[in-house]
């Protein structure tokens, strides 16, 4: 089975039965138990959730998380009423550079709860949903090493990641026959915001984890009009 | 935690109706908000089907059609669409396609009634059409501008005050006021302070001077303060002119301290009023008739930019301005007329000098030309008067020119030989136009059709205006070819923040409100006046009559009288900024200059000339009985 990028992908439906049996953890238990799209299912019958974390830095092994947005979307309407916002206490020192990158102080942070108070109703926002993201690499390895610390116990999940679909867009773009005789094409910048220029989306200020995730959702159902159908399978997108 | 939708709720509180709901509201929309894009070509809403939502444009363009799939209108970022369908029974009446891609808002329906309810601002813009609002703007304008900008004291204001001490000898005061070249002074007494921190305690006027030094003999060297008046009366700054006249003439008096927080800026006398008010256009008109020769008469048409941007600012309304300046422009030419008949002798035959046009219509403005032509009497005989005609024509044309009334570029000007006509001539002319119409002849005429008299036999001028109505009624082939005509010029679709967008989707930096707006209107109301016979030249005149013959759809013609205000209101308002700040006015108008306010009623004002030119088109079509 290969999906857009020629990856080989799990069965995911199949894999979370196995977790459900293996996870020690009620919580992560009854994530799995929600349960995950068969990979044929098409887009439009998806229910997807955005979602952005807001780090003290790249390394998911030395740098925590400080904050999360999510919300839950699908091909028509991203639905503001279930969007939801948390700081946490971040397990490292803040250090002063992510302060200024993302604006969020230390009084902020002070009495904010650390990641394993919120864990049950981050987990429950995101159950049964196909998780959106920006850069996996962030959100996916974050979550899952900060668990693994937290609880002993890894999560693992299938995401879709609009800027791997930006990149694989523009690597399609650029591997079409005609375009051998085009003058070498400079790559286009995959950030959030460029990429959302593309597809005319306004301009957001970035680094609040809530309104990248609003940005996040807004990029997937324009990409999805412009290089999809909402009768493409799930399977063509998540990773 | 409450959720902070920041982005959003920062966005939607910048534009009407949001603008006006409190914090709370705000945040209540902003939660039940929706988001949905949509790709450029895409339909959001298709006639007949059910709607719920409100919906708020954050990025795109959306037009909205008729149903017929005619383009309605045309909204860009922080419009809103879909009420018309959420009042009308949950059923989209006005389709609407995204023509650029599209980030949507959707705000639930239970929240657009909800908060029609709660809050009057939130129901006043989102339950009615855009004919109402333009009412409201029409109507809002004239109470706002009477509170703002009616003139004030303070503008009479122009020289330095003259403040000197209760010692001064009266000899000395006298010395100064005559340096400074003033009628009174105030005095003050250093010594002693009210409770506003003021020490002035009089005033001295020439009067006194005269009355109680002079006459009594007193001696100059005893102090000002034995003589001076010390019932002081005073006008705030902000007072208007009318109280400052009315405080005058009650008390007798005629100096007055003017005061700013309390303390004297300056004097004024019975003479700055008497000045102000000879800025008052029945003045400028009846001193036109005072001038001797053409270059006075030059030098006051000087006045006339100050005297238009006085009516604006004191908030007269399109019609009081536009008769106001057409009786001034009126003047000159029979002035001029008059300083002919010196210079040529009396004409050797009857004749009547004609204004075309918007002088016609009593609805000039300071941007005009001249539109002119002669009825002369039958007898004329082209050899023997021909020439006195000619030059008489010259002779006023010239002076209006050096008057600031531009030569008319169509040369429809008495001095073309082609407008100087006699009755019998101009009555053939005119039946030629009306039984033999041919849309190519009449594109040009239509000016004619507003005809008055200004000198001489000037029932002649209302005996043809008979004749032609006589004519015209009657004729639909004749109305119909000029109802065609009115259809040339259309207005523009709408504005957005930097151009304007044409029917085309074109787009241009600046629009003539003239030749787009005023124009095409006046236009479209002379067919509808042409057709019920209609006396009147004026466009509201003609309006009252057209509604009150019950031609137009209900209310459609208070819609015409609505949008006519408005544009005419903002082009006046932007022709007295530009003499204001020095530049030479004309119709052109940039959509980044004008407000929020002036968009979104032009705009509206824009689609009711636009719907009227359509029923223009089926209501005059030439087989029709």
């Amino acid at each position: 089975m290969h999906n857009f990028i020629n990856k080989e992908i799990l069965n995911w439906s199949a894999f979370y039965k196995i977790k459900v049996e293996q996870s020690k953890d009620e919580r992560l238990k009854s994530f799995y138990r929600a349960g995950m799209y068969h990979d044929e299912t098409k887009l439009s019958d998806i229910d997807f959730v955005a979602l952005d974390f807001e780090t003290t830095g790249l390394d998911s092994e030395q740098n925590s998380i400080i904050s999360i947005g999510l919300v839950p979307f699908n091909l028509k309407r991203i639905y503001c009423r279930q969007a939801q916002h948390w700081y946490i206490e971040p397990e490292d020192k803040l250090k002063e550079n992510s302060i200024i990158i993302h604006g969020i102080t230390h009084t902020d942070l002070n009495g904010a709860p650390d990641l394993l108070h919120i864990l049950k109703p981050v987990l429950a926002a995101l159950a049964g949903k196909v998780v959106v993201v920006h850069y996996r690499r962030i959100e996916r390895d974050f979550f899952d090493n900060h668990l693994r610390s937290l609880i002993d116990e890894g999560i693992v999940f299938p995401v879709v990641d609009t800027m791997q679909i930006e990149a694989d867009i523009q690597d399609a773009q650029k591997k079409g026959f005609f375009s051998l005789f085009k003058p070498k094409k400079r790559q286009e910048s995959i950030r959030l915001g460029k990429s959302r220029e593309r597809y005319n989306l306004p301009a957001y200020p970035p680094h609040d984890a809530l309104t990248d995730a609003v940005a996040t959702a807004e990029l997937l159902q324009a990409q999805i009009h412009y290089h999809f159908s909402p009768d493409t399978p799930i399977k063509k997108l998540w990773l | 935690m409450e959720i902070e939708l920041l982005e959003i709720k920062n966005f939607i509180s910048q534009y009407q109706p949001f603008d006006q709901l409190p914090e709370e509201a705000l945040n209540e929309v902003v939660k039940s908000i929706e988001i949905s894009y949509f790709r450029a070509d895409s339909m959001i809403i298709e006639y007949g089907h059910k709607i719920h939502e409100l919906y708020f444009i954050r990025s795109g363009v959306v037009e909205i059609y008729r149903r017929k799939g005619e383009l309605y209108n045309r909204l860009d970022q922080g419009e809103i669409f879909g009420q018309m369908g959420l009042i009308a029974n949950n059923k989209v009446r006005l389709p609407a396609k995204a023509v650029k891609d599209t980030l949507l808002y959707c705000i639930p329906e239970s929240i657009f009634y909800d908060f029609c309810e709660r809050y009057e601002a939130f129901s006043d813009f989102s339950e009615v059409e855009g004919t109402i609002r333009l009412k409201q703007a029409v109507e809002d304008n004239n109470d706002d501008a009477n509170s703002l900008t009616t003139s004030k004291v303070k503008k009479l204001l122009s020289r330095d005050l003259v403040m000197l001490k209760s010692t001064t000898s009266i000899q000395d005061v006298a010395k100064v006021m005559a340096v400074e070249n003033v009628t009174a002074a105030l005095i003050n007494d250093p010594t002693i302070t009210d409770e506003d921190g003021n020490n002035f305690v009089g005033i001295i006027t020439q009067h006194d001077l005269c009355a109680k030094v002079i006459a009594m003999g007193m001696s100059v060297d005893n102090p000002v303060s034995d003589v001076m008046s010390t019932e002081l009366m005073s006008l705030d700054h902000n007072a208007y002119v009318s109280e400052a006249m009315l405080m005058m003439l009650r008390y007798n008096v005629h100096h007055l301290p003017i005061l700013k927080n309390k303390q004297p800026i300056g004097l004024i006398e019975v003479a700055d009023i008497i000045r102000y008010e000879s800025q008052n256009s029945l003045l400028l008109s009846g001193s036109i008739f005072l001038q001797q020769n053409i270059e006075d008469l030059v030098l006051l048409s000087k006045q006339l930019k100050d005297c238009f941007v006085r009516m604006v600012n004191e908030d007269a309304n399109s019609h009081m301005i536009g008769s106001a300046m057409s009786e001034i422009g009126r003047s000159f030419k029979q002035r001029l007329l008059e300083l002919a008949e010196e210079e040529l002798g009396q004409p050797p035959v009857p004749y009547c000098f004609l204004a075309l046009g918007s002088m016609a219509r009593d609805e000039q403005l300071i941007v005009t030309d001249q539109d002119n032509g002669i009825i002369l009497d039958n007898s004329y005989d082209e050899a023997l008067h021909g020439e006195y005609f000619e030059k008489l024509s010259k002779f006023v044309c010239d002076g209006l020119a050096a008057c600031g009334y531009t030569y008319c570029t169509g040369d429809i000007m008495a001095t073309n030989p082609e407008h100087r006509k006699t009755q019998a001539q101009w009555e053939d002319c005119f039946a030629d136009w009306i039984d033999n119409p041919n849309p190519q002849a009449l594109l040009n005429c239509s000016i004619f059709f507003d005809l008055t008299g200004v000198y001489g036999r000037v029932k002649w001028a209302e005996q043809l205006n008979a004749f032609i109505l006589r004519r015209a009624k009657k004729n639909n082939r004749f109305l119909a070819c000029l109802a065609r005509n009115a259809l040339n010029r259309t207005p523009p679709l709408g504005f957005f923040k930097t151009f304007v967008m044409e029917n085309d989707g074109r787009h241009n930096n600046s629009i003539n409100l003239k030749r787009r707006g005023t124009a095409p209107l006046a236009d479209l109301i002379r067919v509808h006046g042409l057709a019920i016979g209609s006396q009147s030249q004026n466009s509201f005149e003609r309006l009252e009559d057209i509604i009150e013959a019950g031609i137009l759809p209900a209310s459609k013609g208070q819609d015409l009288q609505h949008a006519m205000e408005l544009i005419s209101l903002v082009r006046l308002r932007h022709q007295a900024l530009d003499v204001e700040s020095n530049i030479e006015p004309d119709n052109n108008i940039e959509p980044e200059n004008m407000s929020e306010f002036e968009r979104r009623n032009l705009k509206d004002a824009f689609l009711v000339l636009s719907n009227a030119q359509n029923f223009l088109k089926y209501r005059y079509t030439a087989n029709k009985m």
